[in-house]
């Protein structure tokens, strides 16, 4: 797949700009497009007035829970503990595929976000959590690392600064939950990825016991443009009505999609415009049936719902939906959306970390209901169980695993009741000796004596 | 729909009580030479031993192929924790190996924006032309294992596959013969 589509005059590439672009990935390549001016020049600046810039800015979390980044600095304060930044590149939301292709083409550009992010937060050790299974992209960041520290970017005398900044590159081993922040801090300390009760906070008690900030990939690559171009420069990006969402967005888009890909807008884009003229609309010419935004675990629209919805934090809210991480998963209309969503749910009965009985309970049960209605075999019953257990998985845990898997299916119910309705098992009818009615046939047929 | 295992299947001689490494002479300890100089080095990262041991795991598994239980009792002696919390830390984790795989490990992403593009064909394919016919199981020439593994993060390029470290992308049931015929 060739990048970036750019077949609309409205993406707007900030973070997309170099992808495509092997010259990109090295040192020099970087540099040669402006790589490291906003880390030489935050070096020399005071933490505090980055954290302010970058609140000005208006920048938001792009991994999936929308906090203010520049106020999650803020809690960080020069209070002589040790800090830790930890990147959270363990991008494992189906449908989500932004932050491997971030790393992929454009290492280095991370690797100044998570310097000049550590920096801000009075931090002198960063660590990118990287998925294991981003095998290219690890071996990318990897190389960035190397190179930046034998050029002296990194180290103790960070750019001659007298600054230290150390950026260290861990390899996950493959557990969707590690991707919760908590989760990732207790993997890198070398523990089961259970996900920690909070309070406390990480900006509290976080990593190694330490005060910790926690950003996401592509939070992390935004900020070196706003330190480079300004906070007003970044909130020309969005809608000029909602001030809460502002700046370029990298939604991935995937399933039944005519140009699957990386396509990177402003917020508060319109999702009709987005899906039917930069994605194409559902592949083969087939018609979209339904669209889940924001990765797995939010509700789907349905395409009636897509014409309308606006791509910002809070117009996907508005739609029924939530932005999520940008994970643009598209159904056609043959899709079957039972199977479609057990499948779903099977994804989260295998990625539960088991520690809250809610979800290792209830993920699994979701699922084998699932795929018995799936199978023909389920009953107009099976709909109040699945919306008790959703109902018990959901605000009950310590992280949202359980209520990512309870969404999809009340979200399903929901929007496509008639779908599990038809694929119910049909009701037997009182039948006495001596009738020909199929339903009575089939266990006879099936007996030993018949 | 089938329940495919994320975790290859051990044969039985590999249920024995030390896996199947006692069966071919002693326990060559791993982190000797220039693998104990790089856990060495990576211990300067961290402020304990124990934020070492995802690391230290993977050395294992590349030198090694997979993580015995002898092997996981070295890295709890390298970095002063207990055999068992290495074990309990190991079986969260699907990346590691428990027991051996064939030479070729190769994971095919089912997940649903996958599975909308037909990933279980690709599946099929691979059980069937690596002749391992069955999830998690080797095949006789000790060739191929082919799983079933949850989201590689690749949607867009459906259906996405890993052999070993490689990557591969976009992967339809037609080009499985290709592919398999490129490794050596």
């Amino acid at each position: 797949m060739g990048y970036p589509h750019r077949s609309h005059e409205r993406e707007t590439p900030v973070l997309s700009k170099h992808f495509g672009d092997p010259a990109a990935r090295t040192l020099q390549g970087w540099r040669e497009r402006g790589g490291y001016v906003a880390l030489e020049k935050a070096l020399k600046m005071d933490p505090a007035e980055i954290q302010t810039i970058v609140k000005d800015s208006g920048l938001r979390g792009r991994g999936g829970a929308g906090f203010p980044t520049g106020v999650k600095w803020s809690f960080m304060k020069p209070d002589g503990k040790q800090h830790y930044l930890c990147c959270n590149a363990d991008e494992s939301e189906p449908g989500t595929f932004k932050d491997r292709e971030i790393m992929r083409w454009t290492p280095h550009a991370l690797v100044e976000g998570v310097a000049l992010g550590a920096y801000a937060i009075y931090a002198t050790v960063a660590y990118i959590y990287i998925r294991g299974e981003f095998t290219e992209p690890l071996e990318q960041v990897r190389a960035a690392v190397k190179e930046a520290y034998a050029a002296g970017i990194l180290g103790e005398n960070a750019m001659g600064s007298g600054k230290t900044v150390h950026v260290h590159v861990h390899q996950g081993a493959g557990a969707y939950i590690c991707g919760e922040e908590t989760a990732l801090m207790n993997s890198l300390e070398g523990r089961r990825g259970n996900p920690r009760i909070k309070p406390p906070f990480p900006a509290v008690a976080g990593l190694f016991g330490q005060p910790t900030t926690i950003n996401n990939v592509e939070t992390l690559t935004a900020v070196p443009h706003i330190l480079n171009n300004g906070a007003e420069w970044y909130k020309q990006f969005g809608r000029p009505d909602n001030p809460k969402s502002v700046g370029t967005k990298l939604f991935s888009v995937c399933g039944n999609a005519a140009r699957p890909g990386n396509y990177e807008v402003p917020l508060g884009f319109n999702f009709g415009e987005f899906l039917w003229d930069l994605c194409g609309g559902a592949a083969n010419g087939r018609e979209i049936k339904a669209v889940i935004p924001g990765g797995s675990s939010v509700p789907f629209l349905t395409a009636e719902e897509c014409r309308t919805a606006i791509m910002d934090y809070e117009g996907f809210v508005a739609a029924g939906s939530m932005l999520g991480s940008g994970g643009v998963i598209v159904f056609d209309d043959q899709q079957d959306m039972v199977r479609q969503i057990a499948r779903l749910c099977r994804f989260y009965a295998h990625e539960s970390c088991a520690q809250c009985s809610q979800c290792r309970e209830g993920t699994a049960w979701t699922t084998k209901i699932m795929e018995r209605i799936s199978a023909g075999d389920g009953t107009v019953r099976d709909f109040d169980t699945l919306l008790s257990i959703a109902d018990n998985m959901t605000g009950k845990t310590i992280c949202v695993l359980s209520d990512s898997c309870a969404t999809p299916v009340v979200s399903g119910l929901k929007k496509f009741r008639h779908e599990f309705e038809a694929k119910l098992k049909p009701t037997p009818g009182v039948v006495g000796y001596g009738s020909t009615a199929t339903a009575a046939a089939a266990p006879r047929a099936a007996s030993p004596t018949a | 729909m089938t329940f495919g295992p994320s975790t290859p299947k051990p044969s039985p001689d590999q249920l024995t009580a030390h896996g199947a490494e006692h069966d071919h002479g002693p326990y060559e300890a791993v982190f000797t030479g220039a693998a104990r100089a790089e856990l060495d080095e990576l211990l300067t990262r961290y402020p304990n031993k124990m934020a070492a041991l995802l690391p230290a795991l993977w050395i294992v598994q590349r030198e090694r192929g997979w993580v015995s239980d002898d092997a996981m009792a070295e890295v709890a002696d390298v970095l002063a924790l207990t055999p068992a919390y290495v074990k309990g830390v190991v079986t969260f984790y699907t990346m590691y190996h428990q027991h051996p795989v064939g030479r070729y490990f190769i994971q095919v992403c089912t997940t649903t924006p996958c599975h909308v593009c037909g990933a279980e064909g690709v599946v099929d394919a691979f059980l069937q032309h690596t002749g391992c016919g069955e999830l998690g199981v080797t095949s006789a020439d000790g060739r191929f294992t082919v799983i079933e593994v949850e989201c590689l993060g690749a949607c867009g390029f459906a259906t996405p596959v890993m052999i070993n470290e490689q990557f591969l992308e976009s992967v339809t049931p037609a080009r499985v013969p290709e592919i398999l015929a490129a490794l050596t």
